[in-house]
């Protein structure tokens, strides 16, 4: 089992046990954590579930694809450099202990 | 404020729920659904899950887990026989009762069928609402090749495209002059069928379906002009009507939906309504939307009036389409008599911006999440870059997006 940490805005974390396979945001969904909505349910049709990485898991990851990136480009809160869609990035073995940052929308 | 009973187990009832427990309530919840399943989502029944691509499973909104950790009270396959609104109770058909002092309707929408003058009785003939819609469809598409799709709209379209993906031959029988004609305007919906014939799909646009044919099971179909079709499978997606009867019998106000005010509420200052089957009166009008968007909005707006902190319903319409290798995103609502405004800028796919009396109301994109983005953005704060600007190919998209915002002169 993998352990993921998201981190909220106001500094809050909630540590949550993820599927390998699973993408970040059903993760996210399934442990309630906040700010991340994912109205489409993973269609990376509404950017509802953004997310900033560390900067080791989003060099190894490879760039998003484009349509992934034209939605960030424009998400409610401002794109970083290691901002991803969490429908978009599946969850692997060498994340674990990994911590993803909610941004303030 | 102690019990709420939510009616409905599905996106806008979850979401009450949910934002119940986030906005600290404290007290009992008994969400109760008739289907097998835990809450899920539906948009993919028409798309990946039919496809074969998404487990079960996956399409759960939350886990099983969830419900007990939030201390909600699932009970699924059950029915609701029957309320009394005197008495704050509901009657469920395992004949338990439960009281409530806050009762949520989220009962949602069920697939208009073929009248009865077409159907007879015959076997292969299918509407899409639920997963076991789906389990029912499934085998049969495996054994078909021909299928028919009756009706022009988002599900009727959706499937059209996964079924011919399938390998099947799919013909689409659209009585409107237009496919899509309630929902968007004439350029997206020549778009989309200009894709679908240029996969394969058969369109028959303004034809009905005068009669099926085939005994005990369907073999095809007689159109409104003569045309013989052979279909293995008929898929009807021809709307969806709210689930009102027990609002109705209860004597609650039901127009076009269960009628609400703003803040959710019923005709009885005890009794809510949330998503597709609530028609929300709103300073601008009548408001029923189907969609998932509205469901999680509209639930979470009932939980807030439950709990006394609710600021009302602002309606922030969108909705998005995949048919083949397109998806259509749509912010905002048209209106048939909209001036709508093409964009086709390099590298940017095609939009088509719609304006009312100046006035940018919403956006149709077709694979353009950039002009998606933007359009939304622009709506929900109310700014409206002058057709002309949105039309002139050679702006990006972003130069438009922070002139408009800063208030720049538009060219």
């Amino acid at each position: 089992m993998t352990t993921l940490t998201f981190i909220q805005p106001d500094g809050s974390e909630k540590s949550v046990a993820a599927t390998e396979g699973r993408s970040l945001m059903e993760i996210a969904q399934g442990a309630g954590v906040a700010g991340i909505v994912a109205e489409c349910g993973g269609s990376a049709a509404c950017a509802t579930c953004h997310v900033v990485l560390p900067q080791d898991v989003f060099d190894r990851l490879g760039p998003p694809e484009e349509h992934e990136e034209d939605m960030l480009d424009f998400a409610d809160a401002p794109r970083e450099p290691c901002s991803r869609l969490s429908c978009q990035v599946n969850v692997t073995s060498d994340m674990d202990g990994m911590t993803v940052r909610v941004p303030a929308a | 404020m102690n019990r709420v009973v939510i009616v409905g187990a599905g996106q806008a009832g979850l979401s009450c729920a949910a934002k119940l427990r986030t906005e600290g309530f404290e007290g009992e919840i008994s969400l109760i659904g008739n289907e097998a399943d835990a809450p899920y989502q539906r948009p993919p029944l028409s798309k990946a899950y039919l496809l074969g691509n998404l487990a079960a499973d996956r399409l759960l909104l939350r886990p099983l887990g969830w419900y007990e950790e939030q201390r909600v009270t699932l009970r699924t396959g059950v029915e609701v026989a029957s309320l009394d609104r005197a008495g704050k109770r509901v009657t469920l058909s395992t004949g338990d009762t439960l009281a409530y002092d806050a009762l949520v309707f989220a009962t949602g929408a069920e697939a208009r069928p073929l009248p009865d003058t077409l159907l007879r009785g015959r076997r292969g003939v299918h509407t899409i609402r639920d997963r076991a819609d789906i389990e029912a469809l499934r085998p049969e598409l495996d054994a078909a090749s021909n299928v028919l799709v009756i009706g022009g709209g988002y599900i009727g379209l959706e499937i059209a495209a996964v079924t011919r993906g399938l390998g099947n031959e799919v013909d689409l029988v659209e009585a409107a002059p237009v496919i899509l004609g309630r929902v968007a305007c004439r350029e997206t919906a020549l778009s989309i069928a200009a894709l679908h014939e240029a996969r394969g799909v058969r369109l028959h646009i303004g034809q009905g379906v005068a009669s099926l044919s085939g005994q005990g099971r369907v073999t095809g179909a007689h159109l409104t002009d003569g045309t013989e079709i052979a279909a293995d499978v008929v898929i009807a997606g021809i709307g969806a009507a709210p689930r009102t009867a027990l609002a109705d019998a209860a004597g609650l106000d039901i127009s076009n939906g269960i009628l609400v005010d703003a803040c959710g509420r019923t005709s009885d200052p005890s009794i809510f309504a949330a998503g597709d089957c609530a028609c929300y009166r709103l300073p601008d009008g009548d408001l029923r939307l189907e969609s998932v968007g509205n469901a999680i909005d509209t639930g979470e707006v009932v939980a807030r009036s439950i709990l006394e902190n609710g600021a009302g319903y602002t309606p922030k319409p969108w909705f998005w389409s995949d048919q083949f290798d397109l998806k259509l995103q749509i912010a905002g609502r048209a209106q048939p008599d909209d001036q709508v405004v093409v964009r086709e800028a390099p590298g940017e796919a095609k939009s088509h911006w719609y304006y009312r009396e100046g006035a940018l109301v919403a956006i149709d994109a077709l694979n353009a999440p950039r002009a998606y983005q933007v359009g939304r953005k622009l709506i929900l704060e109310g700014l409206s870059p002058s057709p002309e600007v949105i039309a002139d190919a050679s702006r990006p998209i972003k130069d438009i997006f922070n002139a408009t915002r800063a208030a720049l002169p538009a060219i």
